[in-house]
C-alpha cells in the first residue's frame, strides 16, 4: 500500500465524477490543464480559493474535471461572468479557461474590455487554431491559407495574433507557451497567477482531429514536434537576424509591466466615499452640537 | 434626481428612481448594465449610490457582458441586477436562459420601449410582454412583475428580489417608458416593516451538499463560490450535484424541478388587482400604465350605470390562468387593452372557455402614444 504514487493532479481531479473526459486522443487539453494544476500547487492555493470560468468549446469544458468552483458558461462570456465573480468576491483567484474561437470571436469584446480594465483575472487561451467541438470551423487564429470545414479552399482571413491584441488592449501580462513546453508552460502559469492585473496565456496546442487532419497533420506527435520546430523563446527570437525570423513564433513573457488594477480602483473609491461619508457625519455633528450650545444660551 | 429615501412623507419620485430605492432597500450589492434609453437612470443612480455603500457597480462592455457579470456576482453571493431596454433585453436573452437553467438569482429591469428594433427609443409601448415569456430559447418558466405606478415601481423592484432569491431564478420588472419617466408622489413604507427575503443557505457539511438537491418543494439550498462548498455550473443540462447529464430520467429531472417550483408555487407568485369587478358585466383586461387609463375610463363609465370592472395583472408571468378564468366567467365581454399588436389578448382567449365568451374587443395601439382613459371609454360604450 505504500507505494501507491499520488501524483499532483490526483489531488484536483474530480475522479469519482466525470471520467471519462471529452476530449479527443492526441489533444492538448489533457496536457496543459496537468501544467495549469502543478502550478496551482506549486503555489499552495487553496482549492476554496479558485473560481475556474469557462466559455463553450473543447478546452472549456476543462472547469467540469477538477475540483474548484467551478462555472461552465456561454459562448464567449466567461471573462463577462468572471468580472462579476472577482468584483463580488475579490479574495478568489479568478481563472479564466477559453479557446480562440471563445475568445476572439464571439467573445472578442469582452477580452479587449478585461485587458483595458486590467482586471485581476487570469485568462488562459488554448489556442488549437480551429473550432474543435464543432468539427473544425476556421477560427479567427487560424493562419491564412490553412484549412478548415468553413475554408475549404483555404481560409482568406488573415489571423489574430492574441498576445499582442491583448498587449495593445492594455493587459499587465502577456505570455505564450505550448502544449510541448510543459515546464515553460507551468512557470508561466506560476507568474500569471501571481501578477495582480489582467494576465493572458495563449498556450498553442494541437487539435489532430480536426485541424491536422484537414491540414497534413493528422499526428499528434507532428504536430508536437511543430511546435517544438516553430516557435522559439523571446531572447532568442530578438538575436535571430531579420531575414530568419519568418515564420518563427515567440514563446515566453512578451508583456510585464506594472499599471492600476481595476478592483483595487474601485476599492480605492469606496474606502475615498466612505472616508467621505465620515468627515461629513463629523461635521454634522459638530454643527448639530454647536446649534445645541447655542439654544441652551 | 432626488433619491432620498424620507419615510412617512410624501416625496416627488421618478419611476427609474423608485426602482433605485426599491433594490437598495431590497439590499442589491451589484449592478452591471449598459446604458439604453429609457432606462439609463437607474444605472445612473445606482452609479452613484452603490459605491457609497460598499456595493459595486460596472459599466459593461455591451448588455451580453451586463447580465453575464450579474450572473457571476449572483453566484459569487451578491443581490444582483440590471437594467436595460428592448434591444438590450434582446442581446441578453442567451444568459437569461442561463440564468433560468443555472437558477442563479437576479433582477432584469426592462424599460420598455417602442420596437422592434431601434423603433421608439422615447415612446411607450408593451412590445415586450411574449419576449419576456418566450425570449430566451428552450421551455422554461418565467416571472415577470408589471407596476402601474411610481410606488409600485419601488414595491414591485423588491418583490422582484424576493422571488428571485425565493425561488432561485432571474426575474423580469417589465415596466412602461411613461412610468419610468413620469414622477408622482409617494410615501415610502419604514424600512423595518419590509419583507426582504434572502437566498437559503446550506447548512450541510460540503461533502453532502448537492448544488440542485431534489427535494418536495423543488426549492434547494444555494452557497457562493468561494463559502467552501466547490461545485459546478454549467448551461448544460445537468444532475442534482450540477455534473452535465444526458440520461432521460435526470433530464427530465431537471426540467420538471424548473418548471414546477414555479408551477407549485402560484398562490405565492401571482398577484392580480381587480377593480370593481365584483358585478362587472365588462371586464377590461390591462397592464402597467392602460390599467391606470381603464381605472379612469371606469369611474366614468360607472357614472353612467355601465357595470365595467378591470382585471390588472401585477404578475404577468406565469400568467393569472385560473384568476382570469373565474373573474371573467360573470362577464359577458372583455375589452384587451394593450400598447401592441395584441399579445395579452391571445393569454386570455387562452384561459377562458371556448364558447364562454363570444365578445373579445380590442383596444391595440402602437404608434408611441398612451391608450388614453377616452378611448377606452369609447369602446366599453361601443360594447355596453
Amino acid at each position: 500500500m505504500k507505494n501507491i504514487p499520488q501524483k499532483v493532479i490526483h489531488r484536483y481531479l474530480r475522479h469519482d465524477k466525470k471520467f471519462p473526459h471529452v476530449w479527443c486522443a492526441g489533444c492538448g487539453n489533457g496536457i496543459i490543464l496537468g501544467d495549469l494544476l502543478r502550478a496551482i500547487y506549486n503555489l499552495g492555493l487553496e482549492k476554496d480559493d479558485i473560481a475556474m470560468v469557462s466559455g463553450i468549446g473543447c478546452s472549456s469544458r476543462m472547469p467540469v474535471y477538477v475540483d474548484f468552483n467551478t462555472l461552465h458558461t456561454t459562448h464567449g462570456r466567461a471573462i463577462a461572468f468572471a468580472t462579476g465573480i472577482k468584483m463580488a468576491k475579490p479574495e478568489l483567484k479568478v481563472i479564466v479557461i477559453t479557446g480562440d474561437g471563445d475568445v476572439s470571436a464571439i467573445g472578442g469584446n469582452h477580452f479587449i474590455h478585461a485587458a483595458r480594465r486590467n482586471i485581476d483575472l487570469t485568462i488562459i487561451i488554448v489556442n488549437n487554431n480551429i473550432y474543435g467541438m464543432t468539427g473544425g470551423q476556421c477560427s479567427p487564429t487560424t493562419p491564412i491559407g490553412k484549412f478548415a470545414t468553413t475554408a475549404p479552399y483555404g481560409s482568406i482571413e488573415p489571423n489574430f495574433d492574441l498576445c499582442e491584441l491583448a498587449k495593445c488592449a492594455g493587459a499587465s501580462f502577456v505570455a505564450r507557451t505550448t502544449a510541448f513546453h510543459t515546464t515553460e508552460a507551468r512557470q508561466i502559469f506560476e507568474k500569471a497567477l501571481q501578477k495582480k492585473g489582467c494576465s493572458v496565456v495563449e498556450v498553442i496546442s494541437q487539435c489532430p482531429v480536426s485541424y491536422g487532419k484537414m491540414n497534413n497533420m493528422s499526428s499528434a506527435v507532428k504536430m508536437l514536434e511543430l511546435q517544438r520546430d516553430n516557435t522559439l523563446p523571446i531572447a532568442a527570437y530578438e538575436k535571430l537576424p531579420e531575414e530568419k525570423r519568418a515564420g518563427k513564433i515567440v514563446r515566453g513573457i512578451l508583456h510585464d509591466v506594472e499599471k492600476p488594477e481595476f478592483i483595487d480602483q474601485y476599492q480605492k473609491l469606496v474606502d475615498s466615499l466612505s472616508l467621505q461619508k465620515q468627515d461629513e457625519s463629523k461635521k454634522e455633528d459638530k454643527s448639530s452640537k454647536s446649534e445645541e450650545s447655542k439654544s441652551q444660551e | 434626481m432626488s433619491t432620498d429615501r424620507k419615510v412617512g412623507k410624501p416625496i416627488l419620485l421618478q419611476g427609474n428612481a423608485a426602482v433605485t430605492l426599491g433594490a437598495l432597500d431590497a439590499g442589491v450589492q451589484f449592478f452591471g448594465g449598459y446604458p439604453i434609453t429609457p432606462s439609463t437612470e437607474i444605472a445612473e443612480i445606482l452609479a452613484k449610490e452603490l459605491p457609497k455603500r460598499g456595493g459595486k457597480f460596472i459599466q459593461m462592455e455591451d448588455e451580453i457582458g451586463s447580465i453575464a457579470a450579474v450572473l457571476g456576482a449572483s453566484i459569487a453571493g451578491l443581490k444582483s441586477m440590471t437594467a436595460t431596454s428592448g434591444p438590450g433585453f434582446s442581446l441578453m436573452q442567451e444568459n437569461l436562459g442561463f440564468g433560468m437553467q443555472t437558477e442563479i438569482p437576479c433582477v432584469i429591469v426592462n424599460v420598455q420601449r417602442g420596437g422592434p428594433s431601434t423603433g421608439l427609443p422615447t415612446s411607450p409601448a408593451q412590445g415586450d410582454i411574449m419576449q419576456a415569456r418566450w425570449g430566451t430559447h428552450g421551455d422554461h418558466p418565467v416571472i415577470a412583475l408589471y407596476p402601474d405606478s411610481i410606488l409600485e415601481c419601488y414595491e414591485l423592484t423588491i418583490r422582484a428580489f424576493n422571488l428571485s432569491e425565493k425561488y432561485r431564478t432571474p426575474v423580469i420588472l417589465l415596466m412602461d417608458e411613461v412610468l419610468a419617466h413620469m414622477r408622482e408622489s409617494v410615501v415610502l413604507p419604514p424600512k423595518d416593516k419590509l419583507k426582504i427575503i434572502h437566498r437559503i443557505k446550506p447548512n450541510v457539511p460540503p461533502e453532502w451538499y448537492k448544488h440542485y438537491m431534489r427535494n418536495p418543494k423543488y426549492i434547494s439550498p444555494v452557497a457562493s463560490f468561494g463559502e467552501g462548498y466547490r461545485f459546478h455550473i454549467t448551461g448544460l443540462t445537468h444532475d442534482e450535484s450540477g455534473f452535465p447529464t444526458q440520461v432521460p430520467e435526470e433530464v427530465n429531472d431537471m426540467m420538471d424541478r424548473l418548471l414546477r417550483k414555479i408551477t407549485d408555487n402560484l398562490d405565492d407568485i401571482i398577484q392580480i388587482e381587480p377593480f370593481y369587478m365584483d358585478d362587472a358585466e365588462i371586464a377590461i383586461f390591462a397592464a402597467g400604465v392602460v390599467a391606470r387609463s381603464a381605472k379612469e375610463a371606469i369611474i366614468q363609465a360607472r357614472k353612467k350605470g355601465i357595470k365595467v370592472g378591470l382585471i390588472r395583472p401585477l404578475t404577468i408571468w406565469p400568467f393569472p390562468d385560473q384568476d382570469v378564468e373565474n373573474m371573467l366567467e360573470s362577464t359577458r365581454a372583455v375589452i384587451i387593452a394593450e400598447m401592441n399588436q395584441g399579445q395579452l389578448i391571445n393569454e386570455v382567449k387562452r384561459v377562458t372557455k371556448y364558447g364562454q365568451h363570444s365578445r373579445f374587443y380590442r383596444i391595440q395601439k402602437y404608434n408611441g402614444l398612451v391608450i388614453t382613459p377616452d378611448e377606452i371609454l369609447r369602446k366599453i360604450a361601443e360594447v355596453a
